[in-house]
């Protein structure tokens, strides 16, 4: 299939950016959107152009590292997709696609559709663990966790921190990314002893990296690859609001 | 000496403590030289890569009280290349009462290596495994848990004791979040200075000991040396170098490969562990390959058409024109055969003109008995998120036409030589994880990876590292002394050299090529005579490159492919010497079949009297034979057989 791409090109940081057009010929249905970009940058290259650049890294849907908004939405059309596992043949012959990168305040564009995520880093942080140094750790079976609990743990756990979720937001808000942390880690008997600083300590860090507040819009949920559901925005809100109760106390 | 080689030394210590192997670790612990808590922070520890290894290892080191300086080239630790591992990982906690024991554990990992690791090192893996799973649970880690609120365990990878600790099929990535998240609570704390974006390029040496690297800042640019007390190298494995593999794309040899060329000697570089169910490449555009769990074999039946270029679509296949052929070769273990078995099984059936898809490169996977027998319901709730997957690549319902997989490179057993004390022929220089060669011999077991990576970081590097520290103090190197500014200059005039040969083909196109000739020759199945020629071919593809490849853009910016340009060319290097490896090696073992060495009915066949050994390579010059140094293997405790699976 041929197909045309219209690319955000930014040299770096302080360039202004613009959208460029670009034709991509005799693209198979099978490849993936990464791949046709593969074959155009291949082609770039040997026309002396600059490659399109681009994070990626296991292209198998997990380690969160390729972020495009394509036509409007980030990661593309399929639900439940990250941008590495979208295939060439969700879209037809003749199509013309935007490609842009992650748009928010705190994820700086660094060159054409890579920017820097780092502040998600700092959120974590600032909270996102449980204290637990290597030698001090109890036998693994002397705490149960009930199922219930460790499945939705785990549910939340699967966040890859890929950052569709503030792309998204019309705020640049990164509450569904720090909430299935807080929900993981609350949702453990481990993660108890430090509930209340963490909620704290990591809202206090998104809001200093410079992500937005949150509304309720639920675009984040809705783009989320992995399914992160908004109940857990509300869950994080309750414990921020015991937390502070207990730290006024 | 050969055409190839020439023989060395013998290694002659490997630090491993002999008598009664259970006390072996202990009583090294106990022998390693301690440093004083408050001169920890005075000691600088640099650790290349974030992944299981690097990640456990920075976090422990830091809570140590060490200063740690940490490396790795993706945007985030989080996403090194441990956060795909799917399956799970083993512990001998006997927690199913089933006859499991640290003992047991050792026996099935030293009898899966088929017989070409190291005794202490694989005993030490299994002690440590107990306390790997208290540690992540500590972390908060999700694992599966039973309705009585313990952890749940599986079988796996044809073991006969149920120890796999997993998290749905997402194991890796939780286990990582875990170590990540120990480590980002050492960079609040200002314990560890954490660097990403940066690649290391060169290994600086002085006066015989290994202290820092040189990195470039794939953001701006820049150049910059950094200094240390030790390094840790924990940087994976070498698959790539088949462009084709599971691998992430990012993932190279090139931090283990400067270490190499600076004097660190490389052990078992062929032993290349191919997993048997991945899905079958698409067409030329294809990046990468996938693996689908290898649970999948418990219940899916692999076939092909009985006659070669049988086009019917598989349902107009009758039974009697199927040949399920694991059941038929192997009627005792049938489609659970171990993943080198099933692997070269499947290669033999496509090499028959009977494969199946595209390129006639691809064996059936079939559910359809499975549905039949179990209900579509039950094969969704266990399999329901593997064949999801499967359908978002290939655009195939599996629930309706039989998956098509195909075997692909997935770890890489070999690596940097280390001791025991995981200390590589370089003083100073520590190798963690995939990235060194200790524990998984000639083939790995399934669930092994992330046990030996999380062991080596978190609980038997700290003690190593800290007794090689305490043997100090090291003076401290200036940025000026000329060894340093030597590596400094390199590493410039080689990002240089290939920003000016405005050639006419790219880089990918040569890494492309070079993997067409490694999977070739020395993938499933080598030969002298296809090794021998592939030495040829890869020599004359790197002068090639050297040539006429085409890096657009300056070294003062992200350029992708620059990046790209210093891996491949490392990457030549290590092709060769692992096409050298596999002609040495006139034996099959594990990962490694040589066709000339097979028993009568097309079996691995072992030379135990002639290659109980660790090859380890020196590195003489790029255009010189590497010499050859033997560790000798001694099996005191789990005596070498054969191991037969029909």
């Amino acid at each position: 299939m041929d197909i045309q791409v219209r690319v955000w090109r930014q040299t770096d940081s302080s360039d202004k950016g613009r959208m460029v057009t670009y034709d991509v010929k005799d693209i198979s249905p099978d490849a993936s959107f990464l791949e046709m970009l593969d074959v155009l940058n291949e082609k770039l290259i040997l026309d002396g152009d600059d490659p399109v650049a681009f994070d990626h890294d296991c292209r198998e849907g997990i380690c969160g590292a390729c972020s495009m908004v394509i036509d409007g939405v980030a990661h593309g059309p399929e639900r439940a997709t990250t941008t590495c596992q979208l295939h060439m043949r969700h879209f037809k012959n003749g199509d013309v696609i935007d490609v842009e990168p992650w748009r928010a305040a705190a994820f700086p564009v660094i060159k054409d559709l890579v920017v820097d995520r780092s502040a998600f880093d700092r959120i974590i942080q600032a909270g996102g663990y449980i204290t637990a140094p290597t030698g001090a750790a109890p036998e693994a079976h002397s705490t149960p966790v009930p199922k219930k609990d460790a499945d939705l743990a785990f549910e939340a756990a699967t966040c890859i921190g890929c950052g569709a979720c503030v792309a998204a937001c019309p705020n640049g808000s990164a509450m569904l990314f720090t909430a299935a942390k807080v929900a993981h880690l609350g949702l453990v008997p481990q993660g108890q002893p430090e509930r209340d600083t963490r909620v704290l300590d990591m809202l206090q860090a998104q809001d200093d990296a410079g992500f937005g507040g949150c509304t309720n819009a639920g675009e984040c949920t809705t783009v989320c690859p992995k399914g992160i559901p908004l109940t857990l925005i509300g869950r994080l809100n309750s414990d921020y609001r015991k937390a502070l109760r207990n730290s006024n106390s | 000496m050969t055409d190839f080689w020439n023989d060395g030394d013998p290694i002659a210590d490997t630090a491993a403590p002999d008598g009664p192997i259970e006390t072996r670790w202990e009583r090294r612990k106990f022998s390693a030289k301690l440093v004083n808590p408050a001169n920890r922070r005075k000691l600088t520890v640099i650790v290349v890569g974030t992944g299981l290894a690097g990640g456990s290892a920075a976090a422990t080191l830091a809570e140590a009280g060490y200063h740690v300086k940490s490396y790795c080239y993706q945007d985030s630790p989080r996403r090194a290349h441990s956060i795909a591992a799917q399956g799970g990982i083993n512990a001998a906690k006997n927690y199913r009462n089933d006859g499991d024991s640290i003992y047991r554990l050792f026996y099935d990992t030293v009898k899966g290596g088929d017989f070409r690791a190291r005794e202490s090192n694989v005993y030490r893996l299994a002690s440590v495994s107990v306390n790997i799973i208290d540690q992540c649970v500590a972390q908060g880690v999700p694992f599966a848990r039973e309705y009585g609120g313990l952890l749940d365990n599986r079988s796996f990878g044809g073991t006969q004791v149920s120890r796999t600790f997993y998290a749905r099929g997402q194991t890796g990535q939780q286990l990582l979040l875990g170590a990540y998240q120990a480590v980002e609570r050492q960079v609040g704390l200002g314990n560890i200075e954490m660097n990403t974006r940066h690649e290391m390029l060169e290994l600086i040496v002085v006066d015989g000991k290994a202290r820092g690297i040189v990195v470039r800042d794939m953001v701006t640019g820049e150049i910059t040396t950094e200094m240390a007390d030790a390094v840790v190298l924990a940087s994976g494995g070498y698959g790539n170098v088949f462009f084709l593999s599971t691998n992430a794309k990012g993932c190279n040899v090139t931090a283990s490969w400067r270490a190499h060329r600076k004097g660190a000697l490389f052990a078992n570089p062929c032993y290349t562990q191919i997993h048997p169910t991945c899905i079958p490449e698409s067409g030329t555009h294809q990046s990468k390959l996938t693996l689908m769990s290898e649970s999948l074999r418990n219940d899916g039946r692999v076939w092909v058409p009985l006659a070669a270029g049988d086009s019917r679509k598989p349902g107009d296949i009758p039974e009697e024109d199927r040949d399920y052929y694991l059941e038929r070769i192997y009627p005792a273990f049938g489609n659970l055969v171990p993943r080198d078995i099933a692997s070269r099984a499947a290669k033999n059936v496509c090499d028959e003109g009977r494969g199946v898809g595209p390129g006639g490169l691809g064996v059936y996977l079939d559910f359809a008995d499975a549905i039949a027998r179990l209900g579509q319901k039950a094969v969704e709730a266990k399999y329901g998120n593997l064949f999801e997957m499967y359908q978002r690549i290939t655009g195939e319902d599996p629930y309706k036409t039989p998956m098509r997989i195909y075997p692909a490179v997935h770890y890489t057993m070999g690596g940097l030589w280390v001791d025991y004390d995981l200390q590589s022929t370089i003083p100073g220089l520590f190798v963690v994880g995939e990235a060194n060669f200790s524990d998984h011999g000639a083939n790995r077991l399934g669930a092994s990876a992330l046990m030996q990576g999380l062991g080596d970081g978190y609980f038997v590097l700290p003690t190593t590292l800290g007794n090689y520290l305490a043997s100090g103090p090291y003076e401290k190197i200036s940025e000026d002394h000329e060894e340093v500014v030597a590596a400094r200059t390199a590493v410039e005039e080689r990002l240089n050299k290939f920003l000016s040969i405005d050639g006419d083909r790219t880089v990918d196109s040569f890494h492309r090529e070079l993997g067409h000739i490694m999977w070739e020759y020395c993938g499933m199945e080598r030969t002298e005579e296809g090794l021998t020629k592939a030495i040829g071919l890869i020599r004359a593809l790197k002068d090639e490159f050297w040539q006429r490849v085409k890096v657009p853009g300056t070294g003062e910016q992200l350029n992708q492919n620059l990046e790209k340009a210093g891996r491949v060319a490392d990457f030549f290097e290590l092709g060769e010497l692992m096409c050298i490896d596999a002609l040495h090696r006139r034996e099959s073992c594990g990962g490694h079949f040589r066709a000339e060495s097979q028993t009568p009915d097309g079996e691995a066949l072992r030379h135990d009297d002639e290659f109980a050994y660790a090859a380890a390579w020196e590195y003489f010059g790029a255009d010189q034979k590497p010499t050859l140094h033997k560790e000798q293997l001694e099996f005191e405790y789990v005596h070498p057989s054969t191991r037969s699976y029909k």
